[in-house]
């Protein structure tokens, strides 16, 4: 059976809205900050495989491979920093990035 | 074709920047100082090839380069440069006189020109990444302050999820409009748009509303500013935000020009709280850094005023707009960076207090720059204004060019403190002597705003053609 492309949009949009939510209202880890946008991320790729099934078109595919490799080398920065932060700070809690405010 | 000479600028960015890379790893030597002189030299090339290479479409239609291009990719040059050369001294006093900084800005640079010239929405969002990824480090490079990694942090989450929401609008408009080069979205979207298209849109709005820090997506800004060091700070002030303005130009005015009636008053909302709160929220600010991230937000506002006029006037008054910033913009920070006592940088804004008497010279580029940044005529700030208002009026918003001209009246007021502060108040600031690569760019930056009065012919018909471009 051919699941319609409005499926594919909604649970798009809902991993979107996970990944909005995971940033802004989770008070305790980084990393799941990361994840978060990890999730962002897969919200466009499944998108753009959707729509790249419906119009029949290669290019949404090509770009959902673009969009993992970047999406690759950004976890891996992230989690750099998230090191270098780690050693000055003693901690990746979320309530701790509060050096500078205002 | 594989090659095509429109790609030159590009190519000497990665080829060289690689190569220097190679040098920095191999030789075992400390290379800061001749990757840093080798980047500058390569951006110097980039720009000669720059200024030479035809117009044309490479790659299958997804880079093209025209006087738009170009105008965009100067002003990064020249604001990347100048970001290199205030970094010479700062990063070998503060211990972190890597070879990478260099190596990384110019990927950086790299990724800029790549955004600004992308023809389709792949390569915008590949620029994108590539410029963010490398600053993303960049603000981290002081790899042992707290505040540094603090800096690269929270840039990278927010900066992580402005992408995440390009990339998503990105999406929608690819499957609502069916493709994602931007001549054949102008065209498709010339017969109208479904509501698909235009949520994509906003999305991708937001997103380069982050990149260039407009107010409400300005928050990572002041946090970014005050921990990065100053020279990197020096850099995200500059070239960055000339090539997301640029990008951000080229994207509404090109594939979505004719959803003009439908991002238009977005972009009012968007200029209009940047403005207020770059004049408000900098009054209370001690810190002279932090005052400049939200002095850069307003500086925005009124960028986008030209775009949201909508009109070539209006495109051509913000990369006015920008060009004059970005001098105004580095001159600031070689004087901020010029702060330093008995070794240790300060950045307090009282701790100016006397610095007239002490250093009249340093005094004095730091006035001017405050002045035009302010908008206080004849100094090139005052005429970037007026060319927003008067495109604005023209365009009939009149509304928003009151505001800003009221916003813009509230802002002189913490220019002026800070001229205040070290023509009149006492104490002795008993700075360290300030190196030659620092007092070439404040003094560059200081001399360009005094004189571009008598010489503004030139910058307006590049910026009028590089405008003519945009509206197609």
């Amino acid at each position: 059976m051919l699941i319609p492309l409005s499926h594919y949009l909604v649970v798009a949009g809902l991993l979107l809205v996970i990944g909005i939510f995971g940033i802004f209202m989770n008070r305790k880890n980084i990393i799941v900050i990361m994840m978060s946008i990890e999730l962002v991320l897969l919200a466009a790729n499944l998108n753009f495989v959707a729509f790249s099934g419906v119009l029949h078109d290669m290019v949404g595919q090509v770009f959902t491979m673009f969009v993992l490799t970047v999406a690759a080398a950004e976890s891996a920065i992230g989690l750099a920093i998230l090191v270098i932060y780690f050693r000055n700070r003693g901690s990746i809690e979320v309530e701790d990035v509060t050096m500078m405010k205002g | 074709m594989i090659y095509n000479a429109s790609f030159a600028p590009a190519l000497i960015l990665g080829v060289g920047g690689m190569a220097l890379l190679l040098i920095g790893v191999l030789t075992k030597r400390d290379r800061f100082t001749f990757c840093s002189f080798g980047a500058v030299a390569l951006l110097v090339l980039a720009a000669i090839s720059s200024a030479t290479v035809p117009d044309g479409a490479i790659f299958g239609g997804l880079i093209k380069t025209s006087r738009f291009t170009r105008f965009a990719d100067m002003l990064v040059y020249l604001g990347a440069a100048m970001a290199l050369i205030l970094s010479l001294d700062y990063n070998r006093r503060e211990k972190i006189a890597r070879f990478e900084y260099p190596v990384l800005v110019l990927f950086a640079v790299l990724g800029m020109i790549v955004m600004v010239s992308a023809a389709d929405l792949m390569t915008l969002y590949i620029g994108f990444e590539l410029q963010s990824l490398a600053l993303y480090i960049a603000a981290a490079i002081a790899r042992d302050s707290l505040r540094s990694t603090e800096a690269g942090l929270k840039y990278f989450v927010l900066g992580g999820l402005a992408s995440g929401l390009l990339l998503y609008g990105i999406s929608l408009v690819y499957g609502f409009a069916g493709t994602t080069n931007f001549a054949s979205l102008a065209n498709i979207l010339g017969n109208g748009a479904g509501y698909g298209t235009v949520v994509g849109v906003v999305f991708v709005l937001i997103g380069l509303a982050f990149k260039i820090s407009a107010a409400p997506f300005h928050m990572w800004a002041p946090d970014v500013y005050e921990g990065a060091p100053t020279p990197v700070t020096a850099l995200f002030g500059t070239a960055p935000k000339a090539a997301a303005m640029a990008l951000f130009l080229s994207v509404m005015a090109g594939p979505f020009g004719h959803l003009v009636g439908q991002w238009q008053a977005l972009i009012e909302i968007l200029s209009i709280i940047s403005m207020a709160l770059g004049a408000l929220a900098a009054i209370g600010q001690t810190n002279i850094k932090r005052l400049m991230a939200y002095s850069s937000i307003g500086h925005m506002g009124y960028a986008l005023m030209g775009l949201a006029a909508g009109t070539v006037e209006g495109f051509q008054a913000t990369l006015i707009y920008m060009a004059l910033y970005v001098v105004m913009s580095f001159g600031a920070f070689a004087c901020i960076i010029a702060m330093r006592r008995k070794g240790q940088a300060v950045e307090k804004i009282s701790d100016l207090a006397g610095l007239a008497g002490e250093r009249p010279w340093f005094a004095l580029a730091f006035a001017i720059i405050m002045w035009a940044m302010a908008g206080i005529p004849p100094l090139s700030g005052f005429f970037g204004k007026l060319y927003i208002f008067a495109a604005a009026m023209n365009a009939g918003l009149l509304q928003l060019a009151i505001i800003g001209v009221v916003t813009s009246i509230i802002g002189a007021f913490y220019y002026l403190r800070v001229i205040k502060v070290m023509y009149f108040d006492r104490g002795t600031p008993d700075f360290d002597m300030t190196p030659a690569s620092v007092k070439f760019v404040m003094s560059a930056g200081a001399v360009v705003t005094v004189l571009y009065i008598l010489l503004p012919g030139p910058l307006v018909a590049a910026a009028a053609a590089a405008a003519r471009v945009l509206a197609g």
